[in-house]
């Protein structure tokens, strides 16, 4: 079985701050750590590599730096590490980095199963998962907290909802966004690590995969930040009395002078 | 810190135990201590790290490193919970006279599994009337056919009930004294052999310590390790090489008190200021630092040494066991004292670390017999020349 795990690096939540001119991450001085959630994902890939046999590729978008992530992944049981990497990616959103990610995985040739985190706790978006299965035009489920088995093609896990889970059956390839609950991920080991020392990342360019340039970073995003700021909350509370059609009337006033 | 120029390897090695103690190991440890629940799982994170194998050669699965690569794992790991440590420490002291004496076909059925993590491994000598003194063991071991037949019971041997593989020793011939000992390797399912009750202990309760009861326990004749009569030559190497381990789960908890020591006398305010700022607590924690850097540069240096191949390791090994754990008793008393009340209390981490460093001082030789060996060593360098 040959799975594709998705890994972003991201700022460690423990000292995250915002740039007040750029309205992004500040990224200067901030340590980088493997998306938590992204842990999980490669923690349920090397699960199903023990169990059936195949390969973990981590496969990363970001800037020359994230081969560290790409290191750890290995050092945790991934085989090999893709780096996308072109400066023509930078400034993308979501749309553009699950353009960019699907042109990788294509490049990348036959897979049975992606993996990715639920989302990554810098964006919070959730959206490259569901994003890459959609370019890709296969199946995902999205939250999957355990997986049940997986044979003949088909794999049977359990979607997380609010009021229980979901029992799935999905044809692969498939895509899959894992949340903590699936597993407790473990701790590098000491050969992974070694062989995490001297892994040489594949790195893709824009030109690699063939992307359309229009399509790509800033350029290519749908998504543009006019300002990242701090909401007041200043919420008022107001009982409203009498019988139910005066508060109906009464609300309705408020509903106006508030428009 | 100081540094001790370690290798890119052997900081790997430092990295991925200092993480399974921080992920693993103290968020438990607590748990494990009053449950005295035996840490079946952290001992499997620890096997999936590869750091059972760190001793054992790479022909045997191992990663074919040597006695410092283990003092610097278990360092790490004690700085946790030295109960856990000692649970993963008595697997390579079962490991040991398998790999020093054993056949090339009793390491290549049992090294792999040991490496692995698969099965643990445990040491039997003691018994009752033989603790310090182990030429009055009375376990027999009597050839019968192409079977030994063991019988007799060891008591205080750690990992018993949760370890697959014991390295034994019994008496073959008794006329022959000190050579009429041998080593056997018994296995958790061999007829005859059961253990006894969990003992209660006043530290490392995540370890646990039970008898072995052999009962006319069979085994296959070829489970003998060595030669027969060579049971106490190996033994006595088993030990040289394992206690600079004993002696770095005293560096590991030494470190952990004085981490907890000073963190607190930084924060506690007493008399309008930080403890800290009273001298009499400074001296104390500078005396700490100073037995426990000094102790750790010995250990470092003696598990070099056995390293480097030398042939008379008794005296440095006894020497780090005896240093480093007499630091450990000293330095655990200390933090509880400069945490005072607090440190009395089980909520916090430092009354623990006292408990479990008293059966430092005691097991694997006690540190009275340690120092008889380091003066019969003096006595002998002395006669030379
Ligand atoms: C928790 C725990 C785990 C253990 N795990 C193992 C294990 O895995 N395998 C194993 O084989 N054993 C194990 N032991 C046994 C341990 O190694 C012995 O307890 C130790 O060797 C001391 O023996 P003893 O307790 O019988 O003390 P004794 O020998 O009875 O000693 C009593 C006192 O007399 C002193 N003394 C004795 N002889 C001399 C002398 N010649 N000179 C000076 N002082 C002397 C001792 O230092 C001590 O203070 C374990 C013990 C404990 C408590």
């Amino acid at each position: 079985m040959k799975i594709i795990v998705c890994v972003k690096q991201v700022p460690d939540a423990k000292d995250v701050r915002l740039d007040p001119k750029t309205n992004t991450l500040a990224r200067e001085g901030v340590e980088s750590i493997m998306n938590p959630f992204d842990r999980h994902a490669l923690e349920a890939a090397v699960v199903l590599k023990e169990q059936y046999g195949g390969t973990v590729t981590a496969i990363t978008m970001g800037p020359p730096q994230a081969e560290e992530t790409l290191r750890d992944a290995v050092a945790c049981g991934a085989d090999e590490g893709v780096l996308v990497s072109d400066r023509a990616f930078a400034g993308a959103d979501t749309w553009a980095t699950s353009y960019t990610l699907a042109k990788a995985v294509e490049k990348l040739g036959e897979f049975d199963l992606i993996l990715c985190g639920k989302q990554a706790i810098d964006g919070d978006t959730a959206q490259v998962g569901p994003g890459l299965a959609q370019r890709l035009d296969i199946p995902y489920v999205a939250y999957a907290r355990k997986i049940t088995e997986c044979v003949d093609g088909v794999i049977r896990l359990e979607r997380l909802m609010d009021d229980g889970y979901d029992e799935i059956e999905m044809g692969m390839p498939a895509l899959m966004t894992v949340v903590k609950e699936i597993n407790e991920p473990r701790v590098p080991s000491l050969k992974g690590k070694m062989k995490a020392k001297k892994m040489q990342a594949t790195v893709l360019t824009a030109a690699d995969i063939g992307a359309d340039p229009e399509c790509l970073g800033l350029q290519g995003s749908t998504t543009q930040v006019v300002k990242v700021f701090s909401p007041q909350f200043s919420a008022e509370r107001c009982m409203l009395t009498g019988t139910v059609d005066e508060q109906v009337d009464q609300l309705l006033v408020k509903l106006e002078e508030l428009l | 810190m100081v540094n001790y120029f370690l290798s890119e390897e052997q900081q790997m090695i430092v990295d991925v135990a200092r993480q399974i103690t921080a992920e693993k190991i103290v968020p438990q440890r607590v748990e494990l201590d009053e449950k005295e629940q035996f840490p079946t799982e952290i001992l499997q994170d620890i096997a999936q790290a590869d750091l059972f194998g760190l001793y054992i050669p790479e022909e045997y699965g191992g990663f074919g490193g040597g006695s410092f690569d283990m003092v610097l794992a278990l360092e790490e790991f004690a700085r946790g919970c030295v109960g856990v440590a000692t649970s993963f420490a008595a697997s390579a002291l079962g490991a040991y006279p398998i790999l020093i004496s054993g056949s090339k076909e009793l390491k290549q059925k049992y090294m792999p599994v040991i490496a692995s993590g698969e099965k643990l491994a445990a040491f039997g000598l003691t018994e009752a009337n033989a603790g310090s003194d182990a030429s009055g063991i009375q376990t027999t071991a009597v050839l019968d056919g192409d079977e030994w037949v063991l019988n007799g019971t060891k008591q205080w041997i750690t990992n018993a009930g949760d370890a697959k593989i014991y390295s034994v020793i019994a008496i073959t011939d008794r006329s022959k004294g000190p050579r009429g000992a041998s080593m056997f390797v018994v296995e958790d399912s061999d007829p005859g052999f059961s253990y006894g009750p969990k003992e209660k202990k006043l530290g490392i309760r995540a370890s646990s310590t039970r008898e072995l009861i052999f009962k006319d326990c069979r085994i296959p004749k070829d489970r003998l390790i060595g030669r027969q009569g060579t049971g106490f030559f190996t033994v006595m190497k088993t030990l040289d090489v394992s206690r600079p381990g004993i002696a770095s789960l005293g560096v590991g908890l030494g470190q952990a008190a004085l981490d907890e020591a000073v963190l607190y006398a930084k924060q506690r305010i007493q008399f309008g200021k930080p403890v800290m700022a009273f001298q009499a607590v400074q001296h104390i924690l500078a005396d700490m630092a100073i037995q426990l850097e000094a102790s750790r540069a010995l250990v470092y240096a003696a598990a070099r040494h056995i390293d480097s191949g030398a042939k008379d390791v008794s005296k440095a090994s006894s020497m780090c066991k005896v240093m480093a754990t007499d630091m450990a008793m000293k330095v655990t008393t200390d933090a509880v004292q400069i945490l005072a009340g607090h440190g009395y209390m089980r909520e916090y981490p430092v009354e623990k670390m006292m408990r479990d460093a008293k059966i430092l001082q005691i097991y694997e030789g006690t540190n009275q017999i340690q120092r008889n060996v380091i003066g019969q060593a003096l006595n002998k360098e002395y006669s030379r020349s």
